[in-house]
């Protein structure tokens, strides 16, 4: 696995005076999480593949806020917001892609009233530009033929109403898509949101998770698609807790097209 | 001696729609308790909102079953409504189907208020079953014992009356019209009380004039007294729905407000040029510092207020919410639900005392629990899931803020993922200058 993949960052093309056309926000998970910086792997593999001019805040980037505003810290949140709203306005940054839909909410929607007006997009969303502008290939590859549910993420459905872009990708990658019983605006959230993926749930009969993970199961899919890392983690474990991992993989949407082309 | 039922019928309507009219100022008051918020904003948007989620229920029918029902009760309610009027008039005056002049269109009316009255039995019946013989899971959340049960069965009850006396009313005038009893203009067209009307077959003139006047004042008597029972049950929603969409949030789901108290301390620990021993400014050294989060009612904002007051305890957040599935305390709709109660207790300590007089209790840990608070996974199924645009999320979350920045009260979990953020800039403990490292591991 120990590949070095270039990734400049907004210093760098600072230092040479130039600009990137997007800023790549990957997030605490996509920088730390060993499950989710694969995921950060496949879109930047993505994103070379396709010419786009992207740069990353690298040791300058910081927590979104998040999880604090969601747990009720809202100073806390409001702390990180500002210091990343300096960091990127100095950097003078006009478009950020984001591959985790807490830190998409978040920059999209709480950033502008403190001082961030960015133009924010998910990665889902932002593969989907570079499909129809024809810079990006997505091609069914060894995915073709096979059964793929997609789950939801909240904050990028219900939160946001993106629901067809990773499902416009994923047609395009020839699979045979499809919907567990509550999906889109009625999907069940994966139990992670709201800071729960950093604390044990309260006292219950069942985890989040699980149930989310049986609604999968009822599909019989081949692949469990998500499109946040957390998401991601969630199913995961519930594919495990179900010992279904030999027969069912749970993939980032950029993986699968990465993947798809063995990039 | 002829005019005494006017009369009696001028001061029925009166008292009813007096203390009606008392009652709703006290919801209005209530309602203002809460916390200034902005809502004036997008009024073409927001009378979209309102007419086609409150006037064309257009949530409703998400659920086909309940929704189909609801609409057929809805109309019903709304459109027999036309013939309230009449019998107001013909209270007030003494006349006896005053519009009876309209003819032909008169007897389109009648039948169509037939119809819908028969529709709304049957609905309601339905509704009836639905909530005692199915059992359906959400009206039998723990929440739902005692009064917010009976309550739902009440107004259900209320409505088969009334629905019955409409038409044993018509049915009895109908008997009266054929015998040419006096005042029995022949008006009307019967397609439901017709078949009612065989029944009283054979009465005399005096017994009939006796159902079809006790029909006619049971029914509108009823109806005054529905009218103020709605203040004191869950049933407000058939006129607070409106405003609520109305006034309903129309920021994207996933974007949470930004404490402006919060903004302007952080701006000021953010600005080099400010004087940390600065005093305060003159105006400002008697204000009490603003508290930060929802301890109680008052803390939160009028909106929020608005919709505790609307919920009309349907529970589709209750059944939607990944927690409440799960077996955990938090229901959404039990939020709402203990909002209102407890905004009522605070009324009414107020009309007891003039202004309120502290009784030692608030929302907070009373009537919601810290379990059922960090419960929540803030998914916004509840939101979504709501017919007529109510928040329990937006309350949840006031309330945690209240609990984390008032009284450090989070559980150790996320206090240990707060300081991660605070010392590293992370929820996890990894060091700010590692956050490329995955490039070239």
């Amino acid at each position: 696995m120990s590949e070095t993949i270039k990734v400049p960052t907004m210093a760098e093309y600072m230092a040479e005076g130039k600009k990137p056309e997007v800023l790549f926000w990957v997030g605490c998970a996509g920088s730390f999480d060993d499950r989710a910086k694969k995921i950060t792997k496949a879109f930047v593999k993505l994103l070379h593949n396709a010419n786009v001019d992207f740069a990353v805040l690298g040791s300058e980037e910081s927590c979104t806020g998040d999880p604090a505003k969601r747990s009720g810290n809202e100073f806390l949140f409001q702390m990180q917001a500002v210091t990343n709203i300096e960091v990127m306005n100095a950097y003078e940054i006009k478009k950020v892609v984001t591959a985790c839909p807490h830190c998409f909410n978040t920059l999209k929607n709480e950033y502008p009233s403190l001082g961030g007006d960015y133009e924010v997009m998910h990665h889902t969303q932002f593969l989907k530009s570079l499909l129809d502008e024809g810079r990006l290939k997505v091609e069914g590859g060894k995915f073709k033929g096979k059964r793929i549910t997609f789950h939801d993420p909240c904050y990028l459905g219900r939160a946001n109403n993106v629901y067809e872009a990773p499902r416009d990708l994923l047609r395009k990658l020839e699979v045979e898509l499809i919907e567990m019983k509550r999906c889109k605006r009625n999907g069940l959230c994966c139990g992670a949101g709201g800071a729960q993926m950093f604390k044990e749930p309260e006292p219950g009969n069942k985890d989040v998770n699980i149930e989310r993970t049986e609604d999968a199961l009822e599909t019989k899919p081949d692949i469990i698609a998500a499109g946040c890392p957390f998401c991601n983690t969630m199913m995961t474990d519930g594919v495990k807790s179900k010992e279904k991992e030999d027969n069912i993989e749970v993939l980032d949407v950029a993986e699968l097209i990465a993947n798809a082309q063995d990039l | 001696m002829q005019y005494i039922p006017n009369i009696l019928f001028i001061i029925a309507l009166a008292a009813g729609i007096g203390y009606f009219t008392k009652n709703i100022r006290k919801v209005i008051r209530n309602i203002r308790l809460g916390k200034d918020v902005d809502r004036s904003d997008n009024k073409a948007e927001r009378f979209k909102n309102m007419a086609m989620i409150a006037l064309g229920q257009s949530k409703m029918v998400r659920r086909p079953v309940a929704g189909i029902l609801h609409i057929v009760v809805y109309l019903g309610f709304i459109i027999i409504n036309l013939e309230v009027l009449e019998i107001i008039i013909d209270g007030i005056f003494g006349t006896h189907r005053i519009f009876a002049f309209l003819g032909g269109f008169y007897d389109f009316l009648i039948a169509s208020f037939e119809i819908l009255a028969f529709l709304v039995l049957v609905g309601v019946i339905l509704f009836w079953i639905r909530r005692n013989v199915i059992k359906l899971k959400r009206f039998w959340n723990p929440e739902m014992k005692g009064w917010p049960k009976n309550d739902g069965n009440l107004i259900l009850y209320f409505e088969m009356v009334l629905m019955t006396l409409f038409l044993v009313m018509n049915a009895s005038d109908l008997q009266l019209q054929e015998l040419g009893a006096d005042h029995y203009v022949k008006a009307g067209a019967y397609p439901i009380s017709q078949f009612i009307s065989p029944l009283f077959n054979g009465m005399s003139e005096g017994s009939l004039l006796l159902v079809e006047r006790g029909a006619w004042w049971l029914h509108i008597l009823g109806i005054l007294v529905f009218l103020n029972y709605l203040y004191f049950s869950k049933h407000l929603h058939i006129l607070l729905a409106f405003p609520n969409t109305y006034y309903g949030d129309l920021k994207p789901k996933g974007e949470f407000d930004n404490l402006d108290a919060v903004t302007k301390e952080v701006m000021l620990m953010m600005d080099p040029d400010a004087d940390p021993f600065a005093a305060p400014a003159e105006d400002q050294s008697e204000a009490e510092p603003e508290k930060f989060g929802a301890s109680d009612v008052v803390d939160l904002n009028w909106a929020q207020l608005l919709n505790a007051y609307t919920c009309t305890e349907c529970g589709r957040c209750t059944s939607e919410c990944p927690a409440n599935q799960t077996g955990k305390k938090l229901s959404p709709r039990k939020i709402m639900m203990d909002t209102r109660d407890r905004l009522k207790e605070v009324g009414d300590n107020i009309d007891k005392n003039g202004s309120f007089v502290d009784d030692g209790k608030q929302l907070l840990n009373d009537y919601i629990t810290p379990e059922e608070l960090w419960a929540c996974t803030s998914c916004n199924a509840c939101v979504e899931a709501c017919p007529i645009s109510i928040s329990p999320l937006s309350i949840i979350m006031d309330m945690r803020r209240y609990l984390v920045m008032e009284q450090s009260a989070a559980p150790t979990e996320l206090n240990n993922m707060m300081s991660n953020i605070e010392n590293n800039g992370a929820p996890w403990p990894f060091n700010q200058m590692d956050r490329l490292n995955w490039s070239k591991e």
